[in-house]
């Protein structure tokens, strides 16, 4: 039984070899490092998370522009028919959208006419520790592989024609709190990622994979080790779970090689006491040198945080004639530029409600009030936990030269309380809930000018969304809402002039691409992704 | 080699039954196996009355239930006061840990690990949260000392309150069902709802994936046509309003076709001060809603 069997396998490998060779030769090249360095000259693909390396989530495609976008019509829709937050950003690469669904799924579709050319679910753990729901964010892509991070701390390549897995590398223990929801960046020939898990007193870290071969190329812990620089700005032995995870994509200045990456909240998050310090590199701006990992800069924004107010928005770059700046809107509800080449704060100034600063300090960062510190009963503070917005992506319209970004107007009761570690466990140091304020909480998308930090116009939602920004030279900007409106609005003005309902709210930030010459717009909504063209 | 073992199986027909069989009990063996502990920890709360279990509980409890039950567990406005021995959805531990694990479909309850308050618990961790809750639930019903006969009388007469509530199929539609309010809100909650009713607007609909429930907000709209209408908005978004008129008609409309909107966190229930229902009469009503609820 068994010789024929081995001889029939080997024939068959043999077969599969010779053929991979003979299409291997005939095959166009696939995405290459050049080809997401030169995004731009291809604006009918959309290559990376945030559409470029600048994190402007902006498409130069203008086919759909204000004057027509009453007439947008949905074109297909693909049901993952997966319960939870749907929040993946999709890639388009020469008609073929790859995408991430929740529990660990990808897929991809025929772009134009929203088939399946291959579906991939991850077998998880059953104790795996999300938390904040099973999602994921999207794939990168380079060569002929997609890349994606695991709810179980893994980071996988698929094959992007079949779905097939290639490499499959263990990040990390996901049991001790550690998950992976970003959507990786390719660097040259690096799949870059950062850990999720500001929940669970993990010590946060960025790795770099090669994409051939899945080995882990470096490693850079956002909190420093005995030694390092910024350690004594942890407490004893607070540094060993304290938290700084790097859960959302980064951005990357080739002319520098620079590649800037933001951080989360210090563990435990609502309880400052026992890691007393700065608690580096929690909450920061990172600039990295994305061939080694070597640590260029930082910034932090919010220094010994105990309001949950991860940094972790894309950091966006912005070239205006000889400056070179980073602007983020911080879940702190400040608007921040940032120099990047020093990472030296140029500006910073508030775009929602604020209650925890009133003064600026040496540096020009807003000086935090004792009074804004948890307490055990609770202390009410403007903006609440989950912040002024969150990991849903901003977007810089070069040509409007605005900022957009979802606002959220709520604000909560931070209580604190001592919380013993226990490895794996969900570790706040206490509580966040919503206060007795009589006016609902909502939300607006705000357009900013970054040179003023002022608002220039908002679009009113009724609650708080949790949905991203895209803008196109079309002079549109879309984002969606709460109530499960996904919308299109004057980029220069803000009024609305189209929108469908999608029946779930979007937990996700929109992308455009074209196909043939007809541009789409795509969202995530409920369980579906969803793609908008004119008839 | 497994693959091989298997044709092996069904080339030789007259070992298969035999081997089907065998998988059978190995199945039905693994199914037992896995499934026993579960059913058996759920029957009963294993680290009942530890105290140094509903301490960690507490945390627990502050990190994934406090941002609608409030600290110490005494209902927040958005979630029902769970110090209460009754509880709308069963307060055996079974029935809490279903409630907790599972959510309460059609209801703000969602199931664990399904919001973006807290990180999903355990088995044990589900277990701490009820340990700390049986700590701090009162050990007898609360009972208000109210005639509760009287409390219905009033309810359907006199206070006029079935004019917009309803309890049991009997009352209006304009106001919110109040059936399972007895068992879900803190008495202090029920009287501040009588006499400050616009202080804390009632929930409304709570839809799959939004946050933060539709409240009984009062909305006044004249159309393009003129007429006019005020009522209770029972859902919106930002182009649309879905309303009910006092008369209990539905209305539903397009923001931008209507003449004037105008939405007020003022409700339109009035405000029963003394004069309206003294607190004789208010504790019997709610002797009369503690009664239902309890039900």
């Amino acid at each position: 039984m068994k010789r024929p069997l081995l001889k029939k396998l080997l024939d068959a490998s043999l077969l599969i070899l010779t053929a991979s060779g003979f299409l291997a030769s005939k095959a166009c090249p696939q995405v290459t490092p050049q080809r997401l360095l030169d995004s731009a000259k291809e604006p009918q693909n959309w290559l990376m998370y945030s559409g470029d390396y600048s994190g402007h989530r902006f498409s130069t495609l203008d086919q759909i522009n204000s004057s027509n976008a009453n007439a947008l019509v949905p074109k297909w829709a693909y049901q993952t028919m997966a319960g939870g937050k749907f929040e993946t950003t999709p890639l388009v690469v020469d008609g073929i959208l790859y995408a991430t669904g929740q529990d660990n799924r990808a897929f991809a579709l025929d772009a134009k006419s929203g088939r399946p050319i291959w579906q991939y679910q991850r077998a998880l753990p059953a104790d795996i520790r999300p938390c904040c729901g099973r999602v994921n964010r999207g794939l990168a892509i380079l060569g002929d592989k997609v890349f994606f991070g695991t709810l179980d701390t893994h980071v996988v390549a698929l094959d992007s024609k079949t779905g097939n897995l290639i490499w499959d590398a263990t990040a990390f223990d996901y049991r001790k709190g550690y998950s992976i929801t970003l959507a990786p960046l390719v660097i040259k020939n690096l799949v870059i990622v950062g850990v999720s898990g500001g929940e669970y007193g993990i010590r946060g870290f960025i790795d770099a994979y090669d994409a051939a071969t899945g080995e882990r190329q470096w490693r850079f812990y956002t909190v420093p080790g005995p030694g390092e620089p910024g350690h004594e700005t942890w407490e004893a032995d607070s540094w060993k779970i304290g938290g700084a995870p790097a859960w959302i994509t980064g951005s990357y200045d080739p002319a520098t090689n620079t590649t800037f990456w933001t951080t989360g909240n210090p563990s435990p998050s609502n309880r400052g006491e026992g890691r007393a310090g700065d608690n580096l590199y929690s909450n920061s701006l990172l600039a990295l040198d994305p061939d080694t990992g070597r640590l260029k800069w930082y910034f932090q924004f919010t220094k010994h945080d105990e309001h949950d107010w991860d940094a972790t928005q894309v950091p966006v770059m912005i070239d205006e004639g000889k400056k070179h700046l980073i602007a983020q809107a911080n879940r702190n509800g400040f608007f921040y530029l940032v120099d990047r080449s020093t990472g030296k704060l140029i500006s910073s100034n508030p775009y929602a409600k604020v209650t925890w600063s009133n003064s600026k300090d040496a540096e020009g960062r807003p000086a935090p009030l004792k009074e804004a510190s948890p307490t055990l009963e609770g202390t009410r503070v403007c903006p609440g936990a989950a912040g002024a917005t969150n990991w849903m992506s901003p977007s810089y319209d070069p040509e409007t030269k605005l900022f957009y970004v979802t606002a959220r107007e709520q604000c909560d009761i931070f209580s604190t309380a001592p919380q013993p570690y226990d490895e794996g466990h969900a570790y706040y140091g206490s509580a966040y809930f919503p206060n007795d304020d009589t006016a609902p909480f909502w939300g607006a998308l705000r357009a900013i000018d970054p040179d003023t930090g002022k608002i220039k116009w908002e679009w009113k939602h009724p609650s708080p969304t949790w949905s991203g920004a895209l803008s196109t030279a079309g002079g549109l900007v879309f984002t969606g809402d709460a109530e499960g409106n996904f919308i299109a609005l004057d980029a220069a003005t803000g009024k609305s002039l189209w929108h469908f309902q999608c029946g779930a709210s979007v937990y996700s930030s929109p992308m455009s691409f074209a196909i043939d010459g007809k541009q789409y717009v795509a969202v995530a909504a409920g369980s579906a992704l969803f793609t908008f063209a004119l008839p | 080699m497994v693959a091989v073992n298997e044709s092996n199986i069904i080339r030789r027909s007259g070992r298969m039954l035999q081997r089907l069989v065998r998988c059978y009990f190995l199945f039905a063996l693994f199914a037992t196996l896995g499934t026993l502990p579960i059913a058996v920890a759920r029957k009963q709360n294993p680290l009942a009355n530890e105290p140094q279990a509903a301490k960690v509980g507490e945390f627990q409890f502050r990190s994934n239930c406090a941002f609608c039950h409030g600290l110490g567990a005494r209902g927040g406005g958005r979630g029902p006061d769970l110090t209460r021995a009754q509880k709308r959805h069963g307060n055996s531990d079974p029935d809490l840990f279903r409630t907790i694990n599972e959510g309460v479909p059609g209801t703000a309850m969602p199931p664990n690990g399904a919001t973006q308050q807290g990180v999903g618990m355990t088995e044990t961790e589900i277990w701490q949260v009820i340990t700390y809750i049986r700590s701090v639930q009162l050990k007898a019903p609360a009972q208000p000392l109210g005639d509760a006969a009287h409390g219905k009388q009033l309810f359907f007469g006199a206070a006029a309150c079935s004019t917009c509530h309803m309890i049991e199929g009997k009352g209006g539609r304009l106001g919110p069902d109040l059936s399972t309010t007895g068992s879900a809100r803190a008495t202090d909650y029920l009287v501040d709802s009588v006499r400050y009713p616009s202080r804390r607007l009632a929930q409304g609909i709570s839809e799959a994936m939004k946050e933060f429930s539709q409240e009984y907000e009062t909305v006044k709209v004249e159309t393009a046509d003129g007429q006019k209408f005020t009522g209770v908005v029972l859902n919106e978004d930002h182009f649309t309003v879905q309303m009910m008129d006092e008369r209990e008609q539905l209305h539903l409309f397009e923001k931008d076709k209507l003449r004037w909107y105008e939405k007020s966190r003022e409700s339109l229930m009035p405000a029963y001060d003394q004069k309206m229902l003294n607190d004789k009469d208010l504790q019997d009503i709610l002797a009369f809603l503690l009664n239902v609820g309890a039900r």
